[in-house]
């Protein structure tokens, strides 16, 4: 099993407030890792130190490493539109844009220079497809993508998200704002992706994360407590506060 | 307005509206003060919108909030206040006297865009402030630089909102006169060239409204109070219709 | 605590099972009493009785398994249920097994039936201690007492087969015992089972504890 993402002694402070505290962790290549833990612990934080979406906030700084496919993604030679290409992203409240539904898949390929109708035609078909959505939209693609449903609105923002070929999705509480089906259909999607792609998500249903992460990571307080094999975390923690907060006597 | 609808209806008829006031042909018309005022709209806008918009977009996706840009903001605040006679005597002065413009439309213009660059800015900057976080986030999170996500995501959502404040610019220009008194002047001639009427004086609507007035010409100042207000409610009605387009 | 109904109905659930562990200990122990003095009415005793484990063997299903739909327990509860659910059936077993014997014994001619097979006593003895101490080592944790009992069942099996022994050789010097000596090695058969049924008891308690199961994971 190879390691996509290698996080070594991580800490993130905004201003005073020491974020995330000696963070490190491996995040298995196609594989689902799942971080939980209560508000607050850090967990969406360091999800988005993976894309460097943290850069966009003031007064934050980090020390430590993150490789990502070897590479030092801090370092100053990156270019953060091409990591986040690499490294893409699906967030708590579907966003599509306020355009058409084609538009919007077609968003990051233009982004990163692609102009041909055919080359784009065929990315948005395939992005549409490996989000599990493209029969729903396909005589509609020129409609506005406000249309559609939440969980068709998160899907399409998967779409978005494969559109540039990321090798990696992070993705933030990404079924919170959903209903149990739509819930229940992207889990059955990241199921599906990560044939192809390296899937880090926030969650905070723990039975989400016990039913479609291989890998689980407890947060608490800036800290990560504990990692491994989900079906190790949950049955048999290694650390007490682990198990005071998966069965629910956290606080 | 009962009033001004019944007193100014006689005065309006088709010499009115399409000749130029003249003392050689014994016409009074408005036709020159309508170009004039079209002129000013045209060319206000044309300076004041990139100015207003770009300063909102800096003012809110760009720059830090802190001191400098609460600033800002209360300053714009406060010059929408202003009575716009100020405006005119400053662009009189500075505009007119100390760049050289004298009466003009460009004058004119130049005042009126500092009139109304408050009402576009903060116009503006509300609506870049509705526009929900969400949008930039997805946008950066696959990877757009910050103009590129201005351009293609944040102002097309804002431009329902743009070009409200861009009617409700009109609107102010179209009833102005204190700031033009001084500026641009009060001639009513048809423009002899297309680009240097910009340089030569102008009234506009209100203007020749007032002179009417100042004549004690009231059949004509009705009349042209009349069309005024028809303008007026055909821009606020503009502007409804903007603004159900745009939240829809 | 977080999820206090959660801990009220775990706590709720433990006693139930220690109930029917008790209930169960007494019904081999009786068992093995109305074989002893060929006392039939305790022996229509244990019988009568077999209803009220069986009754309370569905009420501890029924409660582990609108735990697992509602609560969703994970780690040690979820350990905590699953024990509860699969050592109902071992208990369960074991009462069945006792009013088998106890329906044997009431079938049986003679004062003096319990000594006839010289091994049979002590087979009899050893596997209630067993059903005893397995329980004992679940309502106290103790690990150390769950593996001795595990150990004992060695000497359960051998007691069995030299009961069978015994058997045989009754059968073959005197023919005519055929059908008390088939009692007998059916008593013999289901103390046997009893003491594997104790010893699954045993393997459980240490699933709860650990989440091994016969030292190896299953969970």
């Amino acid at each position: 099993m190879e390691n996509k993402i290698s996080v070594t002694n991580l800490n993130l402070y905004y201003g005073q407030n020491h974020a995330l505290k000696s963070v490190s962790m491996d995040i298995p290549e196609r594989k689902i890792t799942a971080f939980i833990g209560p508000s607050g612990c850090g967990k969406s934080t360091f999800l988005k130190t993976l894309n460097r979406m943290n850069d966009l906030v003031e007064n934050c700084r980090i020390e430590g490493e993150i490789l990502l496919d070897g590479e030092d993604i801090y370092s100053p030679k990156v270019d953060t539109t091409l990591l986040r290409k690499k490294v893409g992203m699906v967030f708590q409240q579907p966003n599509p844009f306020p355009m058409s539904i084609y538009d919007n898949v077609a968003y990051g390929p233009r982004i990163h220079g692609i102009k041909d109708k055919r080359t784009l035609d065929e990315i948005v078909e395939t992005s549409l497809r490996g989000a599990a959505i493209f029969d729903e939209v396909k005589d509609r693609l020129k409609k506005s993508a406000l249309g559609l449903s939440g969980g068709q609105q998160q899907r399409l923002c998967i779409a978005r998200a494969l559109a540039v070929r990321p090798g990696v999705i992070l993705m933030d509480e990404p079924t919170s704002a959903l209903d149990p089906i739509s819930t229940l259909k992207i889990e059955d999607l990241m199921d599906d992706l990560k044939k192809q792609y390296t899937v880090a998500i926030v969650t905070h249903n723990m039975q989400q994360a016990a039913r479609i992460a291989d890998y689980t990571a407890f947060f608490l307080v800036g800290e990560m407590v504990e990692t491994g094999a989900t079906s190790d975390l949950f049955s048999r923690p290694k650390d007490k506060r682990t198990e005071d907060y998966i069965t629910g006597r956290f606080g | 307005m009962a009033c001004v609808f019944v007193r100014g209806i006689g005065s309006i008829n088709l010499e009115f509206l399409t000749t130029v006031t003249s003392a050689i042909n014994g016409t009074f018309g408005i036709l020159g003060n309508i170009v004039n005022a079209l002129y000013i709209i045209v060319i206000t806008i044309l300076i004041a919108t990139p100015i207003g918009i770009g300063a909102a977009v800096y003012l809110t996706e760009y720059a830090k909030p802190g001191k400098l840009v609460n600033l800002i903001e209360f300053t714009t605040e406060t010059l929408s206040g202003i009575p716009s006679i100020i405006y005119g005597l400053f662009g009189m002065v500075f505009f007119g006297t100390s760049l050289k413009l004298g009466f003009s439309i460009l004058c004119g213009s130049l005042t009126l865009t500092i009139m109304i660059l408050p009402i576009i800015i903060s116009t503006t900057q509300s609506a870049l402030k509705t526009i929900h976080m969400s949008y930039r986030s997805g946008a950066m999170g696959i990877g757009a630089t910050k103009w590129y996500m201005i351009r293609t995501i944040i102002l097309p959502s804002a431009m329902p909102g743009i070009v409200t404040a861009v009617i409700l610019s009109i609107g102010r220009i179209v009833g102005e006169s204190a700031a033009l008194l001084f500026t641009a002047g009060s001639a009513y001639l048809l423009p002899k060239s297309f680009f240097g009427h910009i340089f030569t004086s102008a009234g506009t609507l209100t203007i020749q409204m007032y002179l009417s007035m100042s004549k004690a010409e009231y059949g004509q100042a009705f009349g042209i109070a009349l069309i005024l207000i028809c303008v007026v409610l055909l821009i606020n009605f503009l502007t409804k219709v903007v603004i159900k387009l745009g939240t829809k | 605590m977080a999820r206090h109904t959660f801990d009220t109905e775990l706590q709720n659930l433990k006693v139930e099972l220690v109930r029917m562990a008790g209930m169960v200990e007494e019904q081999i122990n009786n068992s093995k009493e109305a074989f002893k003095r060929k006392n039939d009415k305790l022996a229509m005793d244990v019988i009568e009785k077999d209803r009220a484990v069986d009754d309370i063997e569905k009420s501890i299903e029924s409660k582990c398994l609108s735990l697992l739909l509602k609560q969703q327990p994970v780690a040690r509860d979820l350990r905590t249920v699953s024990t509860a659910l699969k050592m109902v059936t071992d208990l369960e077993r074991i009462g069945d097994q006792a009013a088998d014997i106890a329906d044997l014994v009431r079938h049986m001619d003679g004062e003096h039936i319990y000594s006839i097979v010289q091994h049979l006593p002590p087979m009899a003895e050893l596997s209630v201690e067993m059903v005893h101490n397995s329980i004992m080592a679940f309502v106290s944790e103790d690990m150390e007492l769950a593996k001795e009992t595990i150990e004992q069942d060695d000497k359960v099996d051998e007691l069995f087969d030299q009961v069978k022994n015994e058997v045989v050789e009754i059968l073959k010097s005197d023919p005519d015992k055929m059908d008390s000596s088939i009692n007998f090695l059916m008593i013999a058969k289901y103390l046997e089972r009893i003491g594997d049924h104790a010893e699954n008891i045993c393997d459980w308690t240490e699933f709860s504890e650990t989440g091994d199961y016969k030292n190896a994971r299953i969970l």
